[in-house]
């Protein structure tokens, strides 16, 4: 149909777009002044190039009048150059022999002066013209997809897909930094809106992760290092001692009652301190994987080597518990990876106005939602640190959240777990409850509703950010009491409210080690350190990577139905990415001339890809062109000019600009 | 029983006062304030105020005028500056107060006899003449434009000030004088000259 | 170690303690100062109110006068420390404020380059002379005396300089460098009415009794201060507040005060018989006796 020696026949299409283009550019002139310019045989202006009908006059064109270049100038690339190029595919032209000139973004939308802006047109597609000769045919390149997935971090959005992504087939790691799956979720005591029991919803899905053929559950584990690209990631994984063999030990937990440590000595993670827990432990009652785990640190076989290892007797037969354990490691070839990494809580203390840390008797929610918890560390009992029940409880929303001073996102699930746990603090201990608000924030599905089920309660809604929390006592009735002091915005004056017990309902931040966790994994993080989705409306749980997707709170503060649904939208696209069994690159790329390049290396760290390696037999940089994304800083920075890219090469760029300067 | 008719139309809205005030300095934020109340629950004299500091924000870039000037807060403000530290849009809050304090001492809008305004010009009046004040002389010169009679009621402190040596008879003056003067002057001239 | 130093108009005034007991410490830590030349009021809060921009430049005059010797500036007093501070900031933020002064000043021959750093007494005593120091020095250890360390608001808001916005310690810290034993005091930062008893009487009243009635609660024998106003305002209206809400009766300080006397200064050099609430009986109550 075509060839290199051949000489440029080329086809000249103006688009009208309605009046977006046409109300501004004079498309007939154009269209005419195109039509005399050298090599261009057939030149054209139509009301919308991207219909069928517009389309189909391209079609028509490249098979009547033998063309083997087109240039198309209309609305941005972005939107309509896969449109045209399909068109030219149809004709059996190979789609990179196109040229698209953005006459809408570029000159109408930005331009009043509808000569100047014709004239500008003219040097556009002039410089289109010039340049399109010498297009070559490129290739989209395909490569094979592994099926299976990598899943890191199992709170409900990893649990959600990797259960998803079982069910479909897909081989599933699931990969947990702590020594059980559950996440945050496993922590809260009831749900909102249906005031649903958390462990009751959880733990079945939990269990099934835990039972699953297709997933390979790995707790206590980190991944280390990722390599590869979309289709292809090579993953390695990093399993901390348990000293503890996973095949061996059933949970029975004789090795905990038999430790010589009576009673706990060390704050209890999953109870926040609340509690304590012996160096041997099972993080909590419903945890999956079922086996125990020994902490090094507070062990004291670790630490002098002299216990009477009770444990190990307790075990018996089992022998399940070996000190001598090591650290392992797994590599894995995985096609897609998700990543559902979570939040973490604002911490109060950056607040000191609030008094979290000076008062014992101020709590965090996530605090309160283990005393409220039936199997927390006071069984369910909300009490202050005294064991007393308190008789007035004030909590505060918007710590940490909405604030320049702080963070300044709203932190979306504060409001509703707010009045979640106003209504579980009345219903345990019959206090007042206040709740210092500033919006009331309610906006999914039974949540309003919810609202109204709270109002109806007699819990005390006091409009107005909480100036401090303090224990002076201003009027012998605040004696002893925490005080809260806050304008009553919606009354007009401002009110001491004193309380046994304050709640802060922190907000959501991004987890510490997001940033190290996003560079791993080669994404990219929001300013306010948030994993990075591809469009914020479109596309919200794909990256800028290829193959690596995100899903629940490590992409922004949400609740569980939201987390579930990012965690199955990630899970179908990953599956939809694995079941068109392989990927096709787009042609972009850059490749290194051999017989020019130096050696000199200087490309080889400049890729923000890392596609660039430096074969050392050969003593020459090549790039690896299924990584290479085409963003042509090699290209741009090599000494030697050695390194080309396709569809963007030297000369085709300087006829471009040749085109522009010899303005008629 | 005394009632009140209050509706506010457009035309009770002042647009100049709403601009001056959103581009003065210290107001630039003003349109972010969610009115959230933090301020008010910080400011230890909001308890006396007619308008609490979060309702005088709103008041202000709205632009309702006599409100403003004619409330009680700008006079109760004690620049602590407690509002600010925890605003969570960062408005400049005493600033503004500082600045409707200017504006009302401008336009006359305070009761007569009233202590800070009268305070305010006699202190003027001595940095200005002697470049220092000399706190005795001052409290002097306002008790007796003011309240004449609380002079005696402070009579006794004042004599414990004088007994402890800590109420210096001479007034204090430095030695170029007439800088002070001539420095001011120069701010009204560049001010009038900037249009600020 | 040299300093310039700008005293302010209370400190010639109501805060004559404030300035002898300063003084003495000085001399004691051998921490050289020289006096600002012909230095003018800074306009404190009031001039504020009047007039900003002039109130500016009166503070930038002593700014350019500090400048000409090099070194940093103390100004104990609070309301002095933060109108230089504010001017600073300001003149840096906004164009137009900077332009005005720096016209206002070359009209009497002055110029200010932005280069003297304004620090409070209780800064240089922290940072630069440290706490390991001044304990070295102390010759009348202040035997555990509760002191209730009242910062107010003006060193500590809104520029925080050297000490935390919320929990200042730097006063805590160099009077327990004493022996003193600073109590709890969740007020240390609340503002006690400023010129507010004297023009509105009642509400300077409720703020200062406040202030009073929770160091008492604490076990407080002493409340020390850095600013003369808050001392005046917490001396002076003790039986009043006394009438009106609760009883108190502790006697109100400088830290300077303290401080002086922990290093050995004799009671009249630093101002102790200026008080209105006694401190001897407090001192004699924890046989603490002047050098």
């Amino acid at each position: 149909m075509y060839s290199d020696c051949e000489s440029p026949r080329i086809g000249v299409y103006v688009c009208h777009c309605g009046t977006n283009i046409a109300g501004t550019v004079d498309v007939q002139e154009l269209a005419e002044y195109a039509g005399q310019l050298p090599n261009v045989v057939v030149s054209r202006e139509y009301k919308y190039m991207c219909s069928d009908p517009g389309q189909a006059l391209i079609e028509e064109d490249i098979t009547d009048h033998n063309l083997n270049r087109v240039v198309v100038a209309s609305c941005s690339p972005l939107l309509h150059e896969p449109t045209f190029r399909r068109a030219l595919g149809r004709a059996d032209l190979n789609p990179f022999l196109l040229q698209m000139v953005n006459i809408r973004e570029h000159v109408s939308w930005v331009h009043l002066d509808k000569q100047a802006a014709t004239r500008k047109t003219k040097d556009l597609v002039r410089a289109a013209v010039r340049r399109v000769s010498l297009h070559k045919p490129l290739e989209k390149r395909r490569v094979e997809i592994n099926p299976n997935v990598l899943v890191v971090g199992g709170g409900i959005a990893g649990i959600h897909a990797a259960l998803n992504l079982a069910e479909g087939g897909k081989k599933v790691y699931l990969v947990e930094r702590e020594p059980t799956i559950g996440g945050h979720m496993a922590m809260f005591d009831k749900t909102f809106p249906t005031l649903d029991c958390a462990a009751c919803i959880l733990t079945p899905k939990m269990t099934s992760v835990g039972s699953h053929p297709n997933i390979k559950l790995w707790t206590y584990s980190d991944v280390t290092k990722v390599d590869g690209y979309v289709g292809n990631y090579k993953i390695q994984i990093k399993h901390k001692p348990r000293y503890v063999n996973e095949e061996l030990c059933i949970g029975c937990q004789e090795c905990i009652t038999a430790c010589v440590y009576k009673e706990g000595k060390t704050p209890d993670e999953f109870n926040l301190g609340l509690s304590k827990r012996k160096p041997i432990y099972l993080p909590f009652p419903q945890a999956v994987p079922q086996k125990v785990v020994i902490d090094r640190d507070t062990c004291i076989e670790f630490k002098s080597g002299k216990c009477r290892k009770t444990c190990i007797e307790a075990c018996g037969e089992r022998l399940a518990i070996d000190f001598n354990q090591t650290e392992t490691i797994d590599e894995i070839e995985v096609g897609a990876i998700i990543l559902a990494t979570g939040f973490k809580t604002f911490s109060p203390e950056r607040n000191p106005h609030y008094g979290y840390g000076r008062y014992p008797n101020v709590y965090t929610s996530m605090e309160v939602e283990r005393l409220i918890n039936a199997s927390g560390p006071t069984g369910g009992e909300v009490v202050l640190r005294d064991g007393k029940h308190p008789s007035a409880v004030g909590i505060i929303h918007c710590i940490g959240s909405r604030d320049a001073n702080t963070n300044r996102w709203c932190s979306k699930v504060c409001c509703m777990y707010s009045l979640k746990l106003a209504h579980l603090i009345k219903e345990h201990t019959g206090a007042e409850v206040f709740n210092f608000y500033i919006d009331m924030r309610t906006p999914g599905k039974g949540y309003e509703e919810f609202y109204d089920r709270l109002l109806d309660e007699g819990v005390h809604f006091v409009r107005g950010r909480v100036a401090e929390v303090s224990d002076w006592a201003a009027h012998p009735s605040e004696e002893g009491k925490l005080v809260i002091r806050a304008e009553d915005t919606l009354a007009g004056f401002v009110r001491r409210v004193p309380v046994d017990m304050v709640v802060l309902a922190v907000g959501l931040e991004p987890q510490a080690d997001a940033q190290n966790v996003r560079r791993l994994f080669n994404i990219s993080c929001s300013t306010e350190g948030w994993f990075l989705e591809r469009h914020p409306k479109l596309a919200p749980v794909s990256t800028f990577t290829e193959g690596v997707y995100i899903a629940g709170a490590c992409q922004g503060p949400k609740d569980i139905p939201d987390s579930v649904a990012q965690a199955g939208a990630a899970a179908a696209e990953a599956q939809s990415l694995i079941d068109a069994r392989f990927v096709e690159l787009e042609p972009y790329t850059a490749s290194v001339l051999e017989e020019e390049c130096s050696g000199c290396k200087s490309c080889v760290p400049l890729c923000p890809y890392q596609a660039i390696a430096y074969a050392i037999d050969k003593q020459k940089a090549h790039i690896n062109e299924v990584l290479c994304k085409g963003c042509g800083t090699c290209v741009a920075a090599c000494p030697s000019g050695s390194i080309r890219q396709n569809f963007f090469d030297d000369e085709e760029i300087f006829e471009e600009i040749e085109g522009v300067l010899a303005y008629a | 029983m005394e009632l009140k008719r209050t509706v506010k139309f457009e035309a009770d809205r002042d647009p100049e006062f709403a601009r001056w005030v959103s581009q003065t300095v210290g107001g630039e934020r003003i349109r972010h304030c969610l009115q959230c109340g933090l301020c008010s629950g910080k400011c230890p004299l909001s308890l006396y105020m007619d308008y609490t500091p979060r309702r005088l924000m709103h008041l202000s870039r709205e632009g309702f005028k006599e409100e403003v000037l004619g409330s009680t807060s700008i006079w109760l403000c004690t620049a602590c500056y407690a509002c600010m530290v925890e605003c969570p849009k960062k408005i400049n809050v005493t600033h503004l107060l500082y600045a409707l304090k200017e504006r009302a001492i401008e336009e006359g809008r305070y009761p007569r006899r009233f202590a800070i305004p009268i305070m305010a010009r006699q202190f003027s009046r001595m940095v200005r003449g002697r470049g220092r004040i000399t706190e005795s002389w001052l409290v002097v010169q306002v008790f007796m434009r003011t309240a004449i009679w609380r002079l005696l009621g402070m009579s006794r402190l004042g004599l414990k000030l004088l007994r402890t040596g800590r109420m210096p008879l001479r007034m204090e003056t430095i030695q170029r004088r007439a800088e002070i003067a001539t420095l001011l002057d120069s701010v009204a001239t560049t001010r009038k000259e900037l249009a600020l | 170690m040299k300093y310039a130093y700008y005293p302010g108009c209370s400190l010639r005034g109501t805060g004559r303690a404030y300035e002898e007991s300063l003084l003495a410490v000085f001399r004691a830590l051998e921490i050289d100062i020289e006096e600002v030349d012909d230095w003018n009021c800074c306009g404190a809060t009031t001039y504020m109110s009047v007039d900003e921009l002039m109130s500016y430049a009166l503070a930038a005059r002593n700014l350019a006068l500090a400048e000409r010797n090099h070194v940093d500036l103390i100004a104990p007093c609070a309301a002095c420390y933060l109108v230089l501070n504010k001017t600073q900031h300001y003149m840096r933020e906004y164009p137009s404020i900077q332009l005005v002064v720096t016209r206002a000043l070359d009209a009497i021959g002055l110029r200010y380059r932005d280069l003297v750093k304004v620090r409070h007494p209780l800064d240089v005593l922290l940072n630069d002379v440290g706490v390991a120091t001044i304990a070295a020095r102390v010759k009348v250890p202040l035997k555990g005396l509760k002191v209730a360390p009242y910062y107010g608001c003006q060193i500590v808001r809104p520029y925080a300089t050297f000490d935390d916005q919320r929990e200042p310690t730097s006063m805590d810290q160099l009077l327990e460098a004493c022996g003193a034993k600073t109590v709890r005091y969740p007020l240390k930062t609340r503002c006690c009415g400023g010129s507010q008893k004297g023009t509105l009487p009642e509400v300077g009243l409720d703020l200062i009794h406040y202030l009073l009635m929770e160091a008492q609660r604490n076990g407080a024998e002493v409340i020390s201060t850095v600013c003369p106003l808050c001392q005046f305002n917490l001396e002076s209206f003790q039986k009043e507040a006394g009438d009106r809400h609760h009883p108190t009766s502790v006697p109100v300080l400088y830290f300077s005060q303290l401080l002086a006397l922990a290093l050995g200064a004799a009671p009249d050099e630093i101002g102790l018989q200026r008080g209105f609430v006694p401190i001897e009986p407090v001192l004699a109550g924890r046989e603490i006796a002047y050098a």
